[in-house]
């Protein structure tokens, strides 16, 4: 019992950091109706920007931690408007590939030149947040576990608040629903786009310093195997459904947790994906996704 | 208030509107007819800026407005209530009279609209947190009416208000219609299938053809002119 608990909180702390990548695919996909796939390294900046930002504020600071923490999402932002500006908007009104081979485009971009600015070679992520082990009962949970949670839990509160009570995430989901009228009634939709990626980008920073907490090797191709499981998230819960990209992520890295801890380690990665596959065969709307017939 | 000038309009190599030119007078309601593809729809999507115009001036208040994006257009207090509504559904309709008011700042002002658009559609205000994709037609061209109506508009152009609605609240709404111009002063351009029933509420009236003016008047004018009658308005 104390093994199988042990698991689920191993497995909903991962789980909460691709939750925190799929929001962003999943809003970027309710306004514009595409995958970002830059956004994977979009979360690779987020753990660099931490891993040099750590080399001015102190560490094993509970302050400092969260200066980086915010340093992180704050600069990943700026990073996704910045190529939402130059990559996406001038194709507006272009045909969904070509934004989508964008997409990819700007992500190998980021990969390689991530490669030249920081080096291939792995870094180690420095202890920004001060560390401990506490057991609960049989339980042993690390600080960063409680970082994580806790973190991911207040940053999805906000980003409800926002979606929900605010001007800026009504016209989120006006935009989302129907682009023409959100003009019609006043909506700069260029504005809505630009603050959906800061927003989304921002979570994926935020995403960047908390897998590297927890897995202290970082390099500029670390984004390319949680992006995808995010993605994953994002399609299982329903892709343009944000509870959905918040439940698919919790879901997911507590399956690959269990399946980690088995004797199928070595497919945790694939299951994963056979989800996926699963998904899109019997359930493509997702689980809480409402079905609806896209043109294309 | 408004002034198309020798407007032309193409969606690729295809001419929408080869020459449409018409003025609208503060205070009145104007009507465009014409049979479907005449291009009704295609000037009023050009004015409000969802499409550009290929030639052609449109001067709004004095302005020059047809560079302009369309939220600048609807600052500039000319509200277009598109065809087939286009109200927000997964959004209440509270909601969507807040998206209405997107633009405007002053809360007191806000509530005042507010409750112009409830004293105009009472129906709206029992609906209030539902959301509005489950609204009946009829309720949902209220609604987006009432969106409208948020944005305080001088110039509220009307795409098909009669489509996909139930004969019983057509003429509800077409009364409505009347009433907001009266009562608020505020300048209509109404786009309609129905000629019949668009002459009757308007002053004037421009017919489109084929993308051009064909025929203009006062509204009960052309309701007598025999061509129009055998054309539009059956015999």
């Amino acid at each position: 019992m104390s093994e199988f608990l042990q698991q689920l909180l191993n497995g909903l702390s991962l789980g909460a950091i691709y939750a925190l990548i799929a929001l962003g695919y999943t809003m970027v996909y309710g306004v514009l109706r595409f995958i970002n796939f830059a956004h994977s390294d979009v979360f690779m900046v987020g753990a660099f920007l931490g891993y040099y930002l750590g080399k001015f504020i102190p560490e094993n600071t509970v302050g400092g931690g969260l200066l980086i923490l915010l340093g992180a999402m704050l600069g990943c932002a700026v990073l996704g408007m910045t190529i939402e500006r130059l990559a996406y908007r001038p194709l507006r009104g272009a045909a969904t590939l070509n934004v989508l081979i964008t997409a990819i485009g700007v992500s190998l971009l980021l990969e390689y030149s991530g490669q030249v600015f920081f080096g291939a070679t792995p870094r180690t992520f420095p202890a920004v947040f001060p560390s401990a082990n506490f057991t609960l009962g049989g339980l042993v949970i690390s600080s960063n576990q409680v970082v994580v949670i806790v973190v991911t839990a207040l940053l999805m509160v906000g980003l409800q608040f926002i979606v929900y009570r605010t001007k800026i995430g009504t016209a989120m989901r006006a935009v989302s629903l129907n682009p023409k009228a959100a003009q019609l009634v006043g909506v700069n939709n260029d504005i809505v786009i630009s603050f959906t990626f800061g927003l989304g980008s921002a979570l994926a920073g935020a995403g960047g310093i908390l897998y590297a907490l927890n897995y202290p090797s970082i390099d500029p191709l670390m984004g390319v195997m949680p992006g995808l499981k995010a993605f994953v998230a994002a399609v299982l819960g329903g892709i343009g459904n944000i509870p959905g990209a918040a439940l698919g992520g919790l879901l997911l890295g507590t399956v690959e947790t269990f399946v980690n801890g088995s004797q199928w380690s070595t497919y945790k990665d694939a299951i994963a994906f056979a989800i996926l596959i699963i998904i899109l065969l019997f359930r493509p709307a997702g689980l809480l996704g409402k079905a609806s017939v896209e043109k294309v | 208030m408004l002034t198309v000038k020798n407007l032309e309009v193409c969606y690729g190599a295809i001419t929408a509107l080869r020459d449409v030119s018409f003025t609208i007078e503060q205070g009145r309601i104007v009507t465009l007819i014409g049979a479907n593809g005449a291009g009704k729809t295609t000037t009023l999507r050009t004015i409000s800026g969802l499409l550009r115009a290929k030639q052609g001036g449109i001067t709004f208040k004095g302005e020059d407005i047809s560079k302009l994006p369309p939220h600048q257009i609807v600052a500039r207090g000319l509200c277009h209530v598109p065809e087939g509504r286009m109200v927000f559904a997964n959004l209440s309709v509270d909601e969507n009279l807040a998206m209405g008011a997107y633009l405007k700042t002053d809360k007191a002002k806000i509530a005042s609209n507010r409750d112009y658009v409830f004293n105009v559609f009472p129906r709206l205000k029992e609906r209030l947190a539902q959301a509005a994709g489950t609204l009946s037609g009829g309720e949902q061209q209220m609604l987006a009416i009432g969106r409208a109506l948020m944005g305080e508009p001088q110039l509220l152009m009307l795409d098909e208000p009669s489509l996909g609605i139930a004969p019983k609240l057509i003429s509800t709404i077409f009364e409505k219609i009347v009433e907001i111009n009266r009562t608020h002063g505020i300048t209509i351009l109404l786009v309609e299938q129905n000629a019949n029933l668009a002459l009757e509420v308007s002053h004037d009236a421009y017919v489109l053809e084929t993308g051009a003016v064909a025929m203009q008047g006062p509204s009960a004018e052309l309701r007598n002119n025999p061509d129009l009658k055998a054309a539009y308005l059956g015999g």
